[in-house]
């Protein structure tokens, strides 16, 4: 499990949706600045927000477009605040240019995903788990990310409290990835009082004319240059030198890109997280995340109730794959089912990893969650070899 | 070096470690950044707490050699991310430069709006009527019939007037100079940089090497000269009678208003609602 301490006072239970969950989330994690674009299924967080960022000094902006939101987000980041978005499918492809860009320039910031159906403009108000691929790799070129898919609105909360942290710890762009279900039903969810917020931004410090704003330390998070600070920096979009400046020097680019991957790697320990549920003596082990794998603990507990060995591994952090987690849940696993709704995209990174095992889907894109029953019928198919 | 700035040397504000720069011989856009270092220099305007947002292009690259805090962004977005930047740091004074191209093709949308929400941005547009960094295909603002390498047969598209765009979408504080008279240009800098809300500078730039050559319009001094016989002051036209006023485009300040500027207004909401 992730070493951030999640620990902190329950209060009373309150009735909230996964996105009013997220905006309060954000609010306790010390977000202060929200730029937006209405898309249903994300809107109830820009409307919560629109109330509870003013009130509590935050600034909240309903931008022209998309990719104005995602910009303005990295704006108000470069200038030392906790910031956030929120968008579906169609939204989030626009802002993958700018998510690159934060990737790249290692700007922290949040950017909420609520999958919808598609392609195209596809099913606004109907589940889908299809942009499992788009999180990972919808900007061009090489670089790393953090997802977090979270399946209820109480791990919303959590989860979006963490995304901020690991944002702010490892300087990048931080994409939380849930479903329209998980997003628009509503909950009975005990939250607590204000978190402690584990996780400041480092920021530069020491003499000003020695310092290269890209230059890191053992853990490969380079201090942010605040501006007002006096360090008058240069930030940018092109493959740059530790100064910050642009430069194509193959061994400059080279190292550079590599520290950005490594520096997750560093931070595994905080960022890997996962849910593992009777996997120990499984020979079905279901890999599923959101609204599926809420529906996969179902089948879970049938199948057991029917003699068969059935487990369920949940990725919470979605990228980096918690891989060694999966490989230590499977290993009495003969066969692994993937549900989910798209047509194979865990699947495809579950196979990769386990080359060697059957690995088998249960691929719904009908706009509608899969059911308990219908994983427990692909579970209790494979468990019993027929 | 100009008689009225005795004490302005602009290798004070430039990053000497980023010379030489890569502007090509003749390009216009050195006199206006010379013009805005000019007018930050008169202004005193403390450079720890100047950020300086850029696009992509020419016009874009010009952020790094300005010693201050500066973001080269994504293209057509600068203004997208100074909104952020100054809505998050009030006390920061943002500056945005930006091209024809990135301002007014892929940054279009952002323009207008940035100009009704009249947030305290001052945004200069050095317009060179082409795309120059991508080899001088056609812009929002190439005049027609011009040639470029994407209009073989000449410009069939009329081109944006781009404060008349900028007012029509409600501006604060619209001008408009040219590189040829950069004290001029300076003034007009100093007072948007000290409107209270969105101010929106248009520059006429030159680009000799991809737009010039290519149309047959001199060296870059005879494509500044040039801007002399076509520009107009506004004063200029509108003390002319009708039948005889300049078809021009007008420079110096074209429009200014004193409308809310929108973060200080987004703020006094938030604590009124606060102090309910």
């Amino acid at each position: 499990m992730n070493a951030i301490d999640r620990s902190h006072a329950r209060s009373a239970a309150k009735l909230l949706s996964g996105n009013a969950a997220c905006a309060q989330g954000a609010i306790d994690a010390g977000c202060s600045f929200f730029a937006g674009y209405p898309i249903t299924p994300s809107s109830e967080i820009a409307e919560r927000l629109s109330v509870l960022l003013p009130k509590a000094g935050g600034v909240f902006v309903q931008m022209e477009d998309e990719i104005a939101a995602m910009a303005a987000v990295i704006g108000a980041s470069m200038g030392g605040v906790k910031a956030l978005t929120a968008t579906s499918g169609p939204g989030f492809s626009l802002k993958q240019e700018n998510i690159g860009y934060a990737a790249g320039a290692e700007i922290p910031c949040v950017i909420v995903n609520v999958m919808r159906g598609g392609p195209s403009t596809g099913m606004p108000t109907r589940p889908s788990q299809a942009d499992i691929f788009q999180t990972r790799y919808g900007s061009h070129g090489d670089y790393p990310i953090i997802v977090l898919a979270p399946a209820s609105a109480r791990e919303i909360y959590d989860e979006t409290i963490r995304a901020f942290d690991l944002a702010e710890i490892c300087r990048t762009p931080v994409v939380l990835l849930y479903d329209q279900v998980i997003a628009q039903s509503s909950e009975t969810v005990a939250l607590g009082g204000r978190p402690p917020v584990h996780a400041t931004r480092k920021w530069a410090s020491g003499p000003r004319d020695s310092y290269k704003p890209y230059a890191a330390g053992d853990d490969g998070v380079p201090p942010m240059p605040r501006p007002g600070d006096g360090y008058r920096t240069h930030t940018t979009g092109l493959t740059h030198s530790e100064s910050g400046f642009p430069s194509q020097d193959p061994e400059t680019v080279t190292r550079n890109l590599g520290r950005l991957y490594a520096k997750l790697e560093k931070h595994r320990d905080l960022i890997d997280s996962y849910e593992a549920v009777r996997c120990e003596d499984a020979d079905v082990v279901i890999v599923a995340i959101g609204i599926s794998a809420r529906a996969a603990r179902r089948a879970v507990d049938a199948c057991r109730a029917d003699g068969h060995k059935v487990g369920l591994f949940r990725p919470i952090t979605l990228w980096p794959f918690p891989e060694i987690a999966l490989r230590e849940a499977t290993k009495t696993a003969k066969a692994i089912l993937v549900p989910e709704l798209n047509i194979g995209q865990l699947r495809l990174e579950i196979e990769r990893q386990l080359r060697d095992r059957r690995v088998e889907g249960l691929h719904l894109i009908s706009g509608e969650p899969i059911t308990p029953a219908q994983i427990a019928a692909a579970a209790t198919k494979l468990a019993t070899g027929v | 070096m100009f008689r009225d700035a005795p004490h302005f040397d602009v290798r004070d504000y430039l990053r000497k470690e980023m010379m030489p720069h890569f502007l090509c011989p003749g390009c216009g856009h050195g006199m206006a950044l010379r013009a805005l270092l000019w007018a930050l220099h008169e202004l005193k305007i403390d450079r720890d707490r100047l950020a300086v947002v850029s696009g992509i292009g020419c016009a874009g690259r010009l952020s790094a050699y300005i010693d201050a805090n500066t973001f080269h962004t994504t293209h057509g977005r600068p203004l997208a991310y100074a909104t952020g930047l100054a809505l998050a740091r009030p006390d920061l004074h943002v500056v945005v430069i930006t091209g024809d191209g990135d301002c007014l093709a892929i940054g279009g949308n952002h323009l207008i709006h940035a100009c009704r929400r009249n947030l305290k941005l001052t945004c200069l547009m050095l317009n060179n009527e082409i795309y120059g960094m991508t080899g001088g295909q056609v812009s929002p603002t190439t005049s027609e019939t011009r040639l470029t390498t994407t209009t073989p047969h000449g410009n069939s598209e009329p081109n944006f007037d781009a404060c008349a765009l900028a007012t029509a979408a409600g501006a604060g504080f619209v001008g408009r100079e040219v590189t040829r008279h950069v004290p001029k240009l300076k003034e007009l800098i100093k007072d948007g940089l000290q409107h209270p809300g969105f101010a929106f500078i248009e520059v006429l730039s030159d680009c000799t090497e991809v737009y010039g050559r290519k149309n047959d319009m001199g060296s870059s001094s005879e494509m500044v000269l040039r801007q002399k016989s076509e520009m107009r002051p506004s004063a200029y036209r509108d003390s002319v009678d009708e039948p005889f006023r300049s078809t021009d485009l007008p420079t110096g300040i074209l429009t200014r208003n004193t409308r809310p500027e929108y973060g200080a207004a987004l703020r006094a909401a938030a604590a009124a609602r606060a102090a309910k």
